[in-house]
């Protein structure tokens, strides 16, 4: 691929999430235009290390490989393909970015395909950190209008009349004489315009019909009718079921090995001992699992063994120093509050096939991550990068999950073991007791007042060690230089911030070394920490005897978090007169660029069986492109603060995840849903794009809490309540 | 090891399994019919759902042997050509999946409620015990609504 041209662009805001970027026309038979981000701002260390220039806004640009985070393409048959490098898992980022094209390119949006791109060690090659849509809002809308002005000038040139005159929609190029012409039609004289004669710029906002407007996801059809491939359905010939034998305890070894009743069982081709077990390799996944229950394995430890739930909870205790003196003659409210560890447990668990060859690979599953996959997997079988292809799938499901690479590696292994491509499918039960937790944590807080003013906020937290892996929300974070510890506590400090004027704040969490599988779960720290910041101020509202949520309109620091909690007070009917044992509770939040509010209507007559009955978020999302995606999105959070908080959790019985599947990891169902929500958007600002993936989950697990306390007049503290 | 007959989506079929083999492995594995998702292998997430002559099973637990001469539905066995089963339009009406990894059998488990009661109540609605981890449920309560309307 190389550039003929190079119009640049310049996006408009500095700062977190807008970041710089460069479009340009890509030599190709048909309309080509991509856009990449700018190195500048990106640690992707291989992509700086291959010395590829860094090009930013207003350069000009010389013809050369310049890689491409993103790739528009408009075919002969007038379909708009889109090569996205950001992987679905059910987010729907898929659907969102072809409603930025369509947008403005004007093509209809059934017109616009997304495709997930192949792993090509390019920035913004990530998800993570709720960025994609901020990251891509500029330069896809920009990368649009830059093919939308080709187009244009070819039909304008086509039909010798001046390309002022003409107007686009429908996927077409329109003239005043009644002549139209299709994109697809176009397409191949628009890829030599270099120069357009219109103007190439992204709508304004108050034009948009597409972005604002709610859209169904793109895989709605194939999704519904069974036709969806998730890793292991892509129909790779000869590929063999695997699944891989674990060690009882997290991160044990493999003594031992006896394996001479498995292999002798039908079905049954291969067994391969891996660093992280054994695998059995079958006919069938119904072979392999029973080779795999035939295995005689002797293990060795693993690195906390002798660790228990009680460990890890005097462990985090340990870790948290006292609180600071109080001033003279002030009050204060203090809050402990104690969050297990929980799997992310996406529905479909790690899952990878492989095929590996003499000299190459090729490798097919779902990654938020696939730069790091193919670094990852090209590392585990002696490869190099160049030589392996990472195939990136739907996911089912991540929260997180999906930003480490365990069963692509185990799939490469022993498929290089074998020699003929293998899939390894992790069990549930693999994947509930081996797979990643968001790390237990404890968090100590005292607000102290005086004479009705708020003096200081203390938030002292612990956690067990989180392993951020890659995970894109860490990129240039270096926590010794910023005088931290730990990433961990670095990334707590960055990230955590509490939107009510508490007076002096004093926060830090320190992590404890204990090594457990974890990863970023939906919200990273904010998910318990904001929770747990949130319940303190009911605390302070009850020992004050005001309205929870009055007291945080009071306190709020800025009028946009006041006007969007005014708007919750009378979205929720807030006070209304409810049963008893029944009770409304709110929680706030605000990170990503964007703030979100939720409130939740609890049932908890029988306190040992709540049901939270209804659910309404409001959320400041600054342009809101799917209002669609955005309540899927929100409604998701609100299920994740009622598993989290009601629910799901993982116990540690001296090195083992007690829990194993969904009939033991009870994270709720229909029957714990709330049976109505609704979702409030405050009105588009245009001053900022908000990441959607995360915001909700801090406010809706604080709402269930909150809702939970007051329903039964207790002050809960230690999640999730039935555990 | 034994031959099996039996009908899978109207097609007749047979195999060679081991009598104890799940359904599940036999579509997934033998006849390359995916829609059937894993997510659990033990029936309790329901991710699987299909039918066996109309009635709603979880194939990762119903062995082979249980199958023979019966008709077996899934989720690519539901739409009559290309017009989707009113079930399905209404999942794509309320847009009711996120990741879509359990909705073949979110789908399925509603379609053999609503055959035999044209108007569930919340409470049965309530009843549908497949997990979806991305907790569209608000969206399938909406889509069982829209389509016993």
């Amino acid at each position: 691929m190389t550039t003929t041209e190079t119009p640049t662009s310049a996006p408009a805001v500095p700062g977190f999430g807008r970041r710089r970027f460069v479009t340009f026309l890509v030599a190709a038979p048909t309309l080509t235009v991509a856009a990449r981000l700018g190195i500048d701002l990106i640690a992707d260390t291989p992509a700086l290390a291959a010395g590829r220039p860094t090009q930013t806004s207003g350069e000009a640009t010389t013809a050369t490989n310049l890689g491409t985070t993103y790739v528009l393409r408009v075919t002969s048959d007038n379909r708009i393909i889109f090569e996205s490098p950001k992987a679905d898992v059910g987010q729907g980022i898929s659907t969102a970015l072809a409603m930025l094209i369509a947008e403005d390119l004007d093509a209809r949006l059934t017109d616009v395909h997304s495709e997930l791109a192949d792993a090509a060690n390019l920035p913004g090659q990530s998800v993570g950190g709720s960025v994609s849509i901020r990251d891509a809002y500029d330069p896809v809308r920009e990368m649009a209008a830059q093919a939308r002005a080709r187009l244009v000038t070819a039909a304008a040139r086509r039909w010798g009349v001046a390309a002022d005159t003409l107007t686009t929609h429908d996927t077409a190029v329109h003239a005043p004489d009644g002549r139209s012409e299709t994109y697809g039609a176009l397409a191949a004289d628009a890829a030599s315009i270099t120069s357009p004669d219109v103007a190439a710029t992204p709508k304004p906002i108050s034009a948009h019909t597409v972005i604002g407007t709610p859209a169904s996801q793109q895989e709605g059809r194939a999704i519904v009718t069974g036709a969806m491939p998730f890793a292991l359905d892509v129909p790779v010939a000869g590929a063999l079921p695997t699944v891989v034998a674990r060690p009882p305890t997290i991160y044990g070894t493999v003594a031992a090995i006896d394996a001479s009743v498995t292999k002798a069982m039908s079905g049954v081709v291969a067994v391969t001992t891996i660093p992280t077990g054994v695998a059995v390799t079958a006919r069938t996944f119904h072979e392999a699992l029973r080779g795999r229950d035939a295995l005689r394995v002797t293990w060795g430890p693993g690195p906390v063994d002798d660790v228990s739930d009680s460990t890890v909870t005097e462990r985090l205790a340990q870790a948290i120093p006292p609180f600071v003196n109080l001033p003279l003659l002030s009050n204060h409210v203090d809050g402990r509050f104690e969050f297990a560890f929980v799997n992310h447990a996406p529905m479909e668990t790690n899952a990878a096939i492989a095929d590996v060859r003499q000299n190459s690979a090729v490798v097919w599953s779902s990654t938020k991550v696939p730069n790091s996959t193919r670094r990852q997997v090209a590392k585990a079988i002696g490869l190099s990068e160049n030589a392996v292809t990472v195939h990136v799938t739907r996911g089912g499901g991540s929260f997180g999950r999906r930003l480490s690479s365990e069963a692509q590696i185990e799939a490469a292994q022993v498929s290089r073991a074998l020699g003929r491509p293998v899939k390894v499918m992790w069990t549930r039960d693999d994947d509930t007791r081996h797979g990643r937790m968001r790390p237990a944590s404890m968090h100590r807080m005292r607000i102290t007042y005086l004479a009705g003013e708020m003096v200081s906020f203390q938030n002292l937290s612990s956690a067990v060690q989180l392993d951020f892996g890659v995970s894109p929300v860490i990129t240039g974070i270096d926590p010794g230089a910023l005088g931290y510890p730990s990433i961990g506590s670095a990334f707590f400090a960055i990230t955590q911030e509490t939107p009510y004027a508490l007076g002096v704040e004093t926060k830090a969490l320190n992590e404890v070394p204990l090594k457990f599988p974890t990863a970023t779960w939906r919200s990273v720290y904010s998910g318990h920490n904001r929770a747990a910041e949130e319940l303190m101020m009911d605390r302070l509202a009850s020992k004050l005897r005001k309205d929870p949520l009055g007291l945080r309109i009071s306190l709020a620091k800025d009028q946009p978090a006041k006007a969007l909690l005014r708007r919750l007070r009378t979205e929720s009917a807030w006070g209304t007169s409810l049963p008893a044992g029944w009770a409304q509770g709110v929680g706030y939040h605000e990170e990503y660029n964007g703030r979100a509010g939720c409130v939740v209507t609890i049932d908890a007559s029988d306190p040992n069986a709540p049901r939270v009955m209804s659910a309404l978020v409001a959320a400041d999302m600054g342009v809101p492109v799917n209002p669609r995606g955005l309540e899927a999105q929100f409604m998701g959070s609100v299920m994740d603060g009622i598993g989290t908080i009601l629910r799901a959790g993982n116990h540690i019985d001296s090195g083992r995840v007690r829990e194993s599947s969904f009939a033991d990891f009870t994270w709720p169902r229909q029957r714990h849903a709330p049976r109505d929500f609704r979702l409030v958007l405050m009105p588009t600002t245009g001053t900022s794009i908000a990441g959607a993936g995360e915001i909700a989950v801090p406010a809706a697990t604080a709402a269930v809490a909150s809702a939970y306390g007051r329903a039964t007049g207790t002050q809960p503290w230690r999640f999730p309540l039935n555990f | 090891m034994p031959t099996y007959k039996l009908f899978v989506n109207g097609e007749r079929v047979s195999v060679d399994a081991p009598a104890d083999m799940p359904l599940l492995w036999v579509l997934r594995d033998m006849l390359g019919i995916t829609g059937p998702k894993y997510g659990c292998g033990v029936g309790a997430c329901r991710a699987c759902t299909s039918h066996l002559n109309g009635a709603e099973i979880q194939p990762c637990v119903v062995p082979i042997a249980d199958c023979a001469n019966k008709h077996v539905t899934t989720i690519e066995g539901l739409a009559d050509g290309d017009t989707l089963h009113p079930v399905q339009q209404a999942w794509l009406d309320e847009d009711v999946p996120q990741c879509g990894y359990c909705q073949p059998g979110q789908i399925m488990a509603t379609v053999a409620l609503v055959k035999n009661n044209r108007q569930p109540s919340d409470a049965e609605i309530d009843a549908i015990a497949n997990v979806c981890r991305c907790g569209t449920y608000c969206r399938i309560r909406r889509a069982i609504k829209r389509v016993t309307a």
